[in-house]
């Protein structure tokens, strides 16, 4: 019977914590892209694109993330495409954050002052130039705390794809669980692992949270 | 052309149902232990001595950057090796309760941050004590002005219920699993099961948003 | 100069060498003050004289650093929740800002204290709001929110929901302040009652007419004393202190 201490716990949980953050990423980058296309759309108010979009959202934000993985990974195999759990699960949480994230914008959008549109546009900006120069930068500077808070609820998101198979810190923890027979340890080292990639994020949001009110 | 053989799966409806009876059995426990839960911190953190300030804060922090799956799976996959054994149901419902008291928390505190000081003053002026100036005058405008958040959070921790199917916990998804496992329409099982979901999530809103006013707050 | 009378130990609110601080600010700077029961006494002075702080000294709102209060032979002690408790079931209060419970109704605002302190029953507290809302002339406004109130109406009710508790003084903390001109007289109206009726009375106030017709006693202060104090007609027309001087030309300008 091997004897495995916790640094060996660790050593494993790390190794696959380089899965978590690459996925967290992709996932964060692919959603903020789309989301980015998605508020555009909806601000240039393409036709349908504010329904759309809605919908889009709402469907999102109104379904567990486990379905969504479930259906990502069921889904596309049945097109023939043989999905593998790494794809399924980026899929699904780049959709997930992008509607997350065009939501949370579109907030920000909103929180501009009318004014603001109007004075551009008596200065004959066109929509491009009025996001670029005047809107964006301000709705910027709103964005920037719930976006950087929502990372970790996306970090937290990539420990469901476990379900499906990938291989990222939720899933390791339960395979060295079923090695070393120490689910205790394991599971508390699994949350700390956690805790030490989002308490970080979530401080730094509060901070810039903060930062942007000038007191608290 | 894909062929989807949806019939097969409304068919085990009663399964499906008892999912959802489940799945609505989990939220209400939880929404109300961890709601009151929430309150019992957030009057920790803004009245309490440092050391409960300090556990409560480590607590809140802790449930709020460590995802469910994980707290869930310490309940009922951990606590056994330090020899406490907890059914899927028990574990749900404090992984549930735990982790809806912790956002709960936050968001109570937050609404009865912005209590304007003329209204505990008036209420201090007229005698009332610390915990009925807490109970009767702070805390219901607070739950009113926090209340959309409240209700999103909760619809968010009823929505990640699904994951206790994962410990065989007889809600909505495992009912989901089960059906796909047996007429291998996993497909259509998941989209079912996802539509039911966004269907309670709705309806879910339209309660809580009538019940708050009604029974909690007031107006 | 101050001239303060010499305390009289049966006075229902006794207020001996007291002093407070904000920080390193020193807002009240020796206070005695004696006030005898059914006395209506007026608090005049310019901003920042320390006028507010020192009512809200008397129900415990403030706490103060050095000296001694006390209200009907009780000595006040901040540390005591009971103690204060008691207090201010003796001890009423209305703000500038009324401050009614936005989430209950107008008759709800009033019984809350009533029920929740004094323990009484529904009936006995329903009848008591009844009677003292239409004390203040409000009588059909018992279902009504506070935001459907003018802000006289307010004030008054806020009178009524302070009187519910049977206080044997009655603090007003520039309750006109924060209305529009034509709502004040309503609610001066209903204070004058209040003196009449023989209720004591400490008054905030910028209403200077009002002041002088309805009190017993003036109490000027500035800079965190009190300056002058006697009969409204003494101070108006016989000011001693130069402060006191400047500060009735201020007002007449």
């Amino acid at each position: 019977m091997v004897d495995f201490s916790i640094w060996d716990i660790f050593r494993n949980l790390l190794l696959a914590a380089r899965w978590t953050v690459l996925l967290s990423l992709i996932a964060f980058i692919g959603g903020g892209l789309v989301g980015l296309a998605l508020l555009i759309a909806r601000i240039a108010k393409l036709r349908f694109a504010d329904q759309l979009v809605g919908g889009y959202v709402q469907l999102f934000q109104g379904t567990p993330l486990l379905m969504q993985l479930f259906l990502a990974y069921f889904g596309l195999s049945l097109f023939g495409i043989n999905v593998s759990p790494w794809v399924a699960a980026a899929l699904a949480l780049t959709l997930y954050t992008s509607a997350f994230l065009t939501e949370i914008w579109r907030g920000c959008v909103a929180a501009v002052h009318k004014g603001q549109w109007e004075a551009s546009a008596a200065l004959a900006l066109n929509l491009r130039e009025q996001l670029r120069y005047v809107i964006g930068p301000q709705a910027l500077r709103v964005a920037v705390p719930p976006t950087v808070g929502f990372l970790v609820q996306v970090i937290k998101g990539t420990a469901l794809a476990s379900v499906i198979g990938f291989i990222e810190l939720t899933k390791a923890g339960t395979m060295i669980t079923n090695a070393t027979f120490r689910p205790f340890t394991v599971y508390a080292c699994l949350a700390l692992m956690y805790f030490a990639l989002c308490y970080p994020i979530s401080a730094w949001s509060k901070s810039l949270e903060s930062k942007l009110h000038g007191h608290r | 052309m894909i062929a989807f053989d949806f019939p097969a799966v409304l068919a085990e409806w009663p399964l499906l149902a008892k999912g959802v009876a489940a799945t609505l059995a989990l939220t209400a426990v939880s929404a109300s232990v961890g709601v009151t839960l929430g309150v019992a911190c957030a009057w920790a953190r803004l009245h309490g001595a440092v050391w409960l300030k300090a556990i409560v804060g480590a607590y809140v922090e802790l449930i709020r950057n460590t995802p469910f799956i994980v707290q869930l799976f310490f309940l009922f996959f951990g606590l056994p090796g330090i020899g406490v054994r907890l059914s899927p149901e028990t574990a749900s419902v404090l992984a549930m309760v735990v982790n809806l008291g912790a956002y709960a928390a936050e968001i109570v505190r937050a609404g009865i941050a912005t209590t304007p000081k003329g209204q505990i003053e008036a209420a201090q002026s007229l005698a009332l004590s610390e915990m009925q100036v807490f109970t009767r005058v702070v805390l219901p405008p607070a739950l009113k002005r926090v209340w959309p958040a409240l209700v999103s959070q909760i619809i968010i921790v009823m929505l990640g219920s699904a994951v206790c199917g994962q410990i065989s916990t007889p809600e909505l998804s495992y009912a989901a699993n089960l059906i796909q496992s047996r007429n291998f329409r996993a497909f259509e099982s998941f989209i079912v099961a996802t539509l039911i979901y966004l269907a309670l999530a709705m309806a879910l809103r339209r309660l809580l948003n009538w019940a708050g006013p009604r029974f909690i707050f007031g107006k | 100069m101050a001239t303060a009378e010499s305390p009289i130990p049966t006075g229902i609110v006794e207020i001996q060498g007291l002093r407070k601080r904000f920080g390193t600010n020193e807002v009240l700077k020796g206070i005695d003050l004696s006030v005898k029961r059914g006395e209506v006494i007026a608090i005049i002075g310019k901003s920042g004289s320390g006028k507010s702080t020192l009512l809200r000294c008397i129900n415990g709102l403030e706490v103060f650093n050095e000296g001694t209060l006390s209200v009907d032979g009780n000595p006040l002690l901040h540390g005591n929740a009971n103690a204060m408790r008691t207090l201010r079931q003796h001890v009423g209060m209305i703000f500038q800002g009324f401050n009614l419970f936005p989430h209950l109704s107008v008759g709800r605002n009033v019984m809350l204290a009533p029920t929740l302190v004094k323990k009484r029953h529904a009936d006995q507290t329903v009848a008591q709001a009844k009677k003292l809302l239409a004390r203040v002339g409000l009588a059909e406004k018992f279902d009504a929110q506070p935001d459907q109130l003018s802000g006289g109406q307010q004030q008054r009710v806020a009178i009524a929901r302070a009187l519910a508790m049977e206080p044997a003084v009655l603090l007003c903390d520039e309750i006109t302040s924060a209305l529009d001109p034509e709502l004040v007289g309503e609610v001066l109206r209903v204070v004058e009652s209040l003196a009449e009726e023989g209720m004591t009375l400490l008054m905030v106030t910028h209403e200077m007419s009002f002041a002088r017709k309805v009190s017993d006693r003036l109490v000027f202060m500035h800079a965190g004393r009190i300056h002058e104090v006697g009969p409204p007609e003494q101070l108006f027309g016989a000011p001693q202190t130069a402060e006191l001087k400047q500060f009735l030309s201020s007002i007449n300008d």
